[in-house]
């Protein structure tokens, strides 16, 4: 199936990646191209086979239901671009 | 010989015979380093903390019985998170970013008393296979063609860590392997590079891009090294989920040199139309010497390999997409400069347009795509309908009593940097041929150097084998080793 200019627009909104106007065709043709390789699965038979989830066949480990970590505001907020006050700031979120 | 250019087992011996020093192994990397700045192999370099490291390894030589890697001196790959130390996958977007905690493999490796040089190069978020996505600009093959000064890839994503061990600037390196990271590299640069069973190392720690595909694993200038690095690195992990919980075996123990009554698989699939007949002649020696040696060569079938790339390119890519949703200028790494009147949103879109390469774009776009309502059915859940098949190709065979499987590495060998710009991505994606399959099935292959092409290119074979059989994937690869008689180094250059 081939993307179309509006469909590359809304991906790239989706993935919350700008893309300038004026780059959308050449995306849309870019993955289009890739979307065509990828087309080859539909001549796989794949009725009654399920998806795999797990790579290896494993339950899960549990463990006790308990708090391990924290108390490490410091480290955490090391690298963030923007800290006040201990907390992660970015641009005003509600008006 | 110089003690840069050593082996890792040649190194512990002569580190316990005190032929030399930790120290002085690690000053003749670092020397070795800071002269090969046109392989651009290590991007940050940790020469003071080596130092400090190689005295303590010393130390504890001097005291007593230490682990095989006491001393030795190991070059690490961008993704794993170093404490203290630059960590950012060769992207723009973590720039500046310095963790505040270890992955689980390098701590194992420090604890183990390896040396830390640096970090080095590789494809951004390991999306790449001629290390030509980096940020840091392009890591150069320390091999040349014959008569030619035309500078070649050495592969990717783990381009950095195969330059660096095969130029002698360390003695090993961690690499990652998702789709053939660690494979193809080494087969461009004439190394040995292992992919363990999925969940052997844990994850924790070293940057994700396909959490279902990555696996970090050694590369190494021999089996033996290799053998030697996975045991530091593997293990069960708490804090991974999907490292398995079973005991790491002694996988230097296990190489005998001893195949004998072993059964061989050649899959006819992997026979490409195009092939260059130097591969296709190495593949057939590769098959004599083990056969030499013991093992029974079958022909066998693995059905759906063809569909593996296309089901690869659909599972990764979603994968990305997900994790690498975290990169939002919010916690770490790059932050976009914004505008008047921007809000969270623009500042989310300008910091991943500006922080993302343009294949991780490419990457993330297309993985949000096949997950987006509509067509999630129709690509990403096929895409795993089809990985449930590669994998009981895989299955079938080694029910049917098959212990290796012997295939290509590489569809060629190394190319020159800059040969693929104008090529479709799709192109660049089929470096990927014969590897990929393995991560999709989570088994574990090793690729093995066997030999020089007419340009004097080294080329790799590789060796597929059971899930958790590491140590008789490594007893197979030693002696196809031994038996290819592999030595060539590239002539230095830089």
């Amino acid at each position: 199936m081939a993307i179309d200019i509006d469909t590359a627009r809304k991906v790239a909104g989706l993935a919350r990646i700008r893309v300038e106007e004026a780059a959308l065709p050449g995306l849309a043709a870019e993955l289009s191209r890739i979307l065509a390789f990828m087309e080859e699965l539909n001549a796989v038979d794949v009725a009654g086979v399920e998806p795999m989830v797990s790579v290896t066949p494993m339950r899960l480990r549990r463990r006790a239901d308990v708090v391990t970590d924290g108390d490490c505001q410091g480290p955490v907020l090391a690298n963030a671009p923007e800290a006040a006050e201990g907390f992660f700031a970015v641009p005003r979120v509600v008006e | 010989m110089t003690l840069n250019a050593l082996t890792i087992a040649e190194a512990r011996a002569g580190l316990r015979r005190g032929d030399f020093t930790a120290a002085e192994l690690t000053a003749a990397c670092l020397e070795a380093t800071a002269a090969a700045g046109a392989l651009n192999a290590f991007v940050h370099v940790a020469g003071e903390r080596a130092r400090a490291m190689a005295a303590a390894a010393d130390a504890r030589l001097a005291a007593g019985p230490a682990p095989s890697l006491c001393g030795i001196p190991l070059g690490i790959k961008d993704l794993y998170c170093t404490e203290g130390v630059p960590s950012q996958a060769a992207s723009r977007i973590l720039a500046g970013f310095r963790p505040p905690y270890e992955s689980t493999v390098t701590r194992q490796l420090w604890q183990a008393g390896a040396v830390m040089l640096g970090k080095l190069n590789m494809d951004e978020f390991a999306m790449g296979s001629s290390n030509e996505t980096s940020c840091y600009g392009p890591a150069v093959n320390p091999w040349r063609r014959q008569g030619d000064s035309a500078p070649l890839t050495p592969g990717g994503s783990s381009g950095g860590s195969a330059a660096a061990v095969a130029a002698g600037l360390c003695l090993g390196a961690t690499g990652t392997d998702t789709g053939g990271s660690i494979r193809q590299p080494a087969a461009f640069t004439g190394i040995v590079g292992l992919k363990p069973t999925y969940g052997r190392c844990s994850r924790w720690g070293i940057v994700a891009f396909a959490s279902s595909l990555d696996q970090a694993g050694p590369m190494a200038r021999t089996v033996r090294d290799a053998a030697i690095l996975l045991a530091a690195m593997a293990g069960p992990d708490p804090f991974d989920s999907t490292s398995a919980d079973i005991p790491v075996p002694d996988f230097e123990a296990a190489l005998t040199g001893d195949i004998r009554g072993s059964r061989i698989g050649i899959p006819r699939e992997y026979r490409m139309p195009g092939m260059p007949a130097a591969i296709e002649r190495l593949w057939a020696e590769g098959a004599a010497m083990l056969r030499a040696a013991g093992a029974t060569v079958v022909d066998i079938s693995l059905p759906h390999t063809r569909f593996a790339l296309p089901a690869y390119y659909v599972i990764a890519p979603a994968e990305a997409s997900s994790n690498l949703a975290r990169y939002d200028g919010v916690r770490y790494g790059h932050r976009a400069r914004l505008g008047a009147g921007d809000g969270i949103v623009e500042m989310y879109e300008k910091t991943r347009a500006e922080g993302f390469g343009p294949e991780v774009r490419r990457r993330v776009m297309l993985g949000t795509y096949v997950l987006s309502a509509g067509f999630y059915d129709a690509y990403y859940n096929r895409a795993r309908k089809v990985r449930t098949l590669i994998r009981r190709d895989f299955e079938t065979v080694f029910a049917a009593g098959i212990d290796a499987i012997l295939t290509p590495a590489t569809p060629s060998a190394a190319f020159p940097l800059g040969a693929m710009e104008k090529a479709d991505p799709v192109e660049m994606y089929l470096n990927d041929v014969f590897t990929v399959t393995v991560n999709l099935a989570g088994l574990p292959a090793i690729a093995v150097p066997a030999g020089l092409d007419g340009d004097g290119l080294p080329l790799g074979l590789q060796l597929i084998g059971q899930p958790w059989q590491e140590a008789a994937l490594l007893n197979h690869a030693d002696v196809l080793e031994s038996a290819a008689g592999f030595v060539s180094r590239p002539a230095k250059w830089w």
